[in-house]
């Protein structure tokens, strides 16, 4: 092959890049290059998306692969060894200074690196490392580094991953033992949720190290994630939802991040043939956000799901949750506890702080919700204030209709 | 500062504020005003170089609190928020923090108040504020250039333009300073400019755009990845508006690259799709269905070629399917499965080992003949990893429907259907795989490999050929027990 060009090689392994969705660069130690006799870059807690791509989704880190040249063959992957796709790679050294050129004009947080699988999984996670250690070592890059780390390889290589990256991750791919057996042959369930458990607990043992040496070196103090494709495989929301709750128990995960199955070029025949609306993957992000800011507990998520084991798509799981049990509508703001204020829906987070930290001042009346909430509309048959009660109007059996969205707004977004 | 040294009641102040965002200035004289008792009401709060001639009359000077007057209260979260909130555009904001200061005085817990308009209007500037500083981290650009030194070398300078839409240029100085430490870097917004040397932060004078480099190169390699990470399958343009509005563009190189991404996202998706994706919207439900299906199956190019494609047949309701590689050069004129030399070689040993073939459903991995011609002659081809797995499609549509207990895949290409990877069929044979669906997979050998084979070797195959029958058989009547 002729040799390519950076912007070539650019061109191909951002593109085979992608499909992760994860772009986040928050939640790391802080740290800033001051002081520092050529070092470059800072942290400061809060992630910055520094362009948005017309998909919607926040361009934060350099997110590419190392190579797309892979020994695996897994189906749902544009850069499984049977697809035609075109391949380059990258040197470590390449992809440092570019890395950097990039930090420079602050087009970017920092790296996000994964690759294909070449020669074998330990040369591959070893190349991965090189990139780190060169950035961090050479240059004292302090910005923000995310490596995808391969399950397959030793455990040894995988911990240096972590001494130099802020979070590590690894891609749990489907959500069902079944699935990822059917369409990704080479992977191994239980080699993937080994690697997770072990970077538990090197996380939780760098911890600890830190609480009683103050020199302790770091481990990923981004902590870790995960990936999980949506719609390639026949399993439901409700065996998403239980997946992803029984990874942040075990694992301590920061993340889980929910991959619509999306229209790969050279796709394998064995995928599903129409792609998941993307409106699945929002129900399901808005399930994991009910889990981890809202106080629902897995089970409670799983009771808002349809016959079919599905979040309805055409409204929120909240408010199909809140369908369901009218029972514990309406919810009086001047008296409710912060729990059942959480489960108005309609009420955010911030919205019910407020009701809180207002209501001592006030009685709140319906004005005053109103102009603590985005939309009044939305909350009013759930709630009491000392002027409103919603007469009836829990019971009331096209109240799904009335507060829906309407369908003409629904297609607009999913398209 | 010029003191006024009796208050009198009745006084209109005007306070010129000396900068836009000059926090210190203004609590300085806020505190004076409260301790003098002067009403909201009573003050003109005017920028620089905002009219002040309105107030012409006004008293400028600051008045002066009488000894031991009380001191004037705020809590944290108040003074938190004003510091932010001075850096508003809104020509308002010093009076409406003047406002809650006086307030505060007698309500010392209204910040807490949410629903109280001048605190939500005072939270907003903060949120607004908080924004456009977190905008300007995001979205400004550098672009190098080099320049002579003192010393007269060349070094690298990183200049970048920047419209903020609030007074937050000072305010973020120590963002770009922490991350950029050791680098040249200046900053130019029509509000003034801030140049940092590795070592001291200057200010300068208020700059225009033409001051600022008008490229770099490394641009072009930025552009192209912005335009490969986008995927193209999930158009949300009111998403990426909403968190990178148009007014931010004009300074972003990749920016340029958006009305063309959008418009062609549409093509590219389809150009993806068609690019390999089958799409084929539903499963077949009946075998009649698959076999018209497979006729027109033109999803690799096999189906090109001059040949037929030949369905499964047997028992829609089969306990056992036998699945061989792909038909041959008779099936593919018989239009059936296993009626040529391998055909008849298999219908021997089903016998053999007790197996009725009429009972079970016979069918191929791939449903069309590959072949080369030479001459007058089909030579068989072997179907490529690709081709079977675009055919694995059919095959699992009949299974579906036939709903076998066992099946039993002769050769690599049907393990390869079956189980999605490439298996050994020396290591797999003679022992179930189970299948997601509950059934159970057996693996042996194509009988046209036998056909290849003479002597012992032959003899050898062949045996191992009717222990694994033997085993299928076995199995299929405990199944069926």
């Amino acid at each position: 092959m002729a040799s390519q060009t950076i912007l070539q090689k650019l061109e191909i392994l951002a593109d085979a890049a992608k499909y992760d969705a994860s772009c986040a660069s928050s939640g790391t130690a802080k740290k800033n290059s001051l002081g520092s006799a050529k070092g470059i870059g800072s942290t400061e807690g809060m992630g910055i998306c520094h362009a948005y791509a017309p998909d919607g989704r926040c361009i934060s880190l350099l997110k590419i692969l190392l190579t797309n040249h892979c020994v695996f063959d897994c189906h749902y992957c544009v850069n499984r060894k049977s697809s035609n796709v075109a391949r380059a790679r990258f040197t470590p050294q390449e992809v440092v200074d570019l890395t950097l050129a990039f930090y420079r004009r602050n087009y970017i947080e920092g790296l996000f690196l994964s690759s294909g699988i070449v020669k074998n999984s330990n040369h591959t996670m070893e190349q991965i490392v090189e990139v780190a250690r060169i950035l961090r070592e050479e240059h004292d890059f302090r910005g923000y580094i995310h490596l995808k780390t391969i399950p397959e390889a030793d455990a040894e290589i995988v911990h240096q991953a972590g001494l130099y990256a802020d979070r590590v991750s690894i891609n749990v791919e489907l959500p069902t033992d079944a699935g990822l057996t059917r369409l990704a042959p080479d992977k191994d369930a239980r080699q993937i949720e080994g690697a997770m458990g072990k970077v538990r607990s090197d996380l939780v043992e760098a911890k600890d190290a830190k609480k009683r040496f103050r020199h302790a070196p770091r481990f990923a103090p981004a902590g870790q994630s995960t990936q999980m494709i949506v719609g390639a495989d026949a399993a439901t929301d409700a065996d998403i939802v239980g997946k992803a709750s029984r990874l942040y128990d075990n694992f301590r995960l920061r993340r889980v991040y929910y991959s619509a199955f999306s229209p790969i070029p050279d796709a394998s025949a064995v995928l599903p043939l129409k792609r998941p609306p993307l409106i699945r993957e929002h129900r399901l992000y808005q399930s994991d956000w009910l889990m981890r800011f809202y106080g629902y507990k897995p089970a409670e998520v799983m009771q808002a799901t349809e016959a079919d084991g599905n979040l309805p798509l055409d409204i929120d799981p909240k408010l199909a949750w809140a369908l369901k049990f009218r029972d514990s509508f309406p919810v009086d703001v001047n008296r409710a506890t912060k729990e059942q204020l959480l489960r108005v829906p309609g009420l955010g987070v911030k919205a019910v702080h407020k009701i809180l930290a207002s209501r001592r001042h006030r009685t709140l009346r319906l004005d005053d919700v109103a102009r603590l909430t985005l939309s009044i509309t939305k909350v009013r048959p759930f709630i009491c204030t000392v002027d409103w009660r919603p007469v009836m109007l829990t019971d009331r059996a096209d109240l799904r209709s009335m507060l829906a969205p309407r369908t003409e707004q629904l297609e607009l977004f999913a398209a | 500062m010029t003191v006024l040294q009796h208050v009198e009641a009745g006084t209109y102040y005007v306070v010129e504020m000396p900068e836009p965002d000059d926090f210190e200035f203004w609590r300085e004289r806020a505190r004076a005003l409260v301790q003098c008792d002067v009403p909201p009401d009573r003050i003109a709060w005017i920028e620089p170089g905002g009219s002040g001639d309105l107030f012409a009359h006004g008293e400028r000077r600051s008045p002066m609190p009488e000894e031991g007057a009380r001191p004037v209260r705020a809590n944290r979260r108040f003074v938190s928020l004003a510091k932010n909130a001075i850096l508003h555009s809104d020509p308002d904001r010093f009076a409406l923090l003047y406002r809650l200061l006086w307030r505060l005085q007698s309500s010392p817990r209204i910040m807490e108040d949410k629903a109280d308009p001048d605190v939500r209007r005072m939270e907003e500037l903060d949120k607004n504020v908080r924004r456009d500083s977190h905008k300007m981290h995001a979205f400004v650009r550098f672009r190098l250039i080099e320049e002579e030194s003192e010393d007269g070398e060349l070094r690298e300078h990183y200049v970048a333009w920047f419209e903020p839409e609030h007074h937050i240029l000072r305010a973020n100085a120590g963002f770009f300073m922490r991350r950029f430490a050791n680098m040249h870097w200046s900053i130019l917004t029509p509000q003034g400019s801030l140049h940092w040397d590795t070592d001291t932060m200057r200010e300068g004078p208020p700059a225009e755009r033409s001051n600022a480099p008008g490229g770099d190169p490394m641009e072009d390699l930025w552009r192209s990845y912005y335009a490969s990470i986008f995927n193209p399958a999930r158009l949300k343009i009111g998403a990426m508006l909403k968190e990178m509005p148009r007014k931010y563009w004009k300074n972003m190189p990749e920016a340029a690259l958006i009305p063309e991404l959008v418009a062609g996202a549409q093509k590219r998706e389809s150009t993806m799709v068609e690019a390999g994706t089958l799409e084929f919207e539903e499963r077949p439900e009946t075998l009649a269905a698959i076999d018209r299906a497979i006729h027109a199956c033109r999803k690799c190019p096999i189906g090109e070629l001059d040949n037929q494609a030949v369905m499964g047949e047997g028992p829609r309701d089969a306990a056992l399917m036998i699945v061989g590689e792909q038909p041959g050069d008779q099936e593919d004129q018989a239009g059936k499965p296993f009626v040529g030399p391998a055909g008849q070689l298999l219908d021997q040993h089903l016998e053999r080992a007790g197996i009725d073939r009429g009972s079970a459903y016979v069918t191929n991995t791939v449903k069309h003949f590959k072949y080369v011609q030479r001459g007058k002659r089909r030579l068989h081809q072997s179907p490529g990893a690709k081709e079977i797995d675009t055919c694995r499609w059919w095959i699992e549509s009949e299974r579906a429907i036939v709903q076998p207990r066992l099946v039993l895949a002769m050769g690599a290409s049907a393990a390869r259907g079956m189980l999605g990877k490439t298996v050994s069929i020396s290591k797999a044979r003679g022992a179930p795989i189970p299948l997601e669906d509950g059934s159970e997979l057996w693996i042996t050998a194509h009988p046209s490999y036998l056909l290849r084979l003479d002597g012992a070797a032959r003899d050898e195959q062949s045996r191992l050929f009717d222990a694994d029958l033997a085993a299928v058989r076995e199995r299929l009547e405990e199944l069926q027990a």
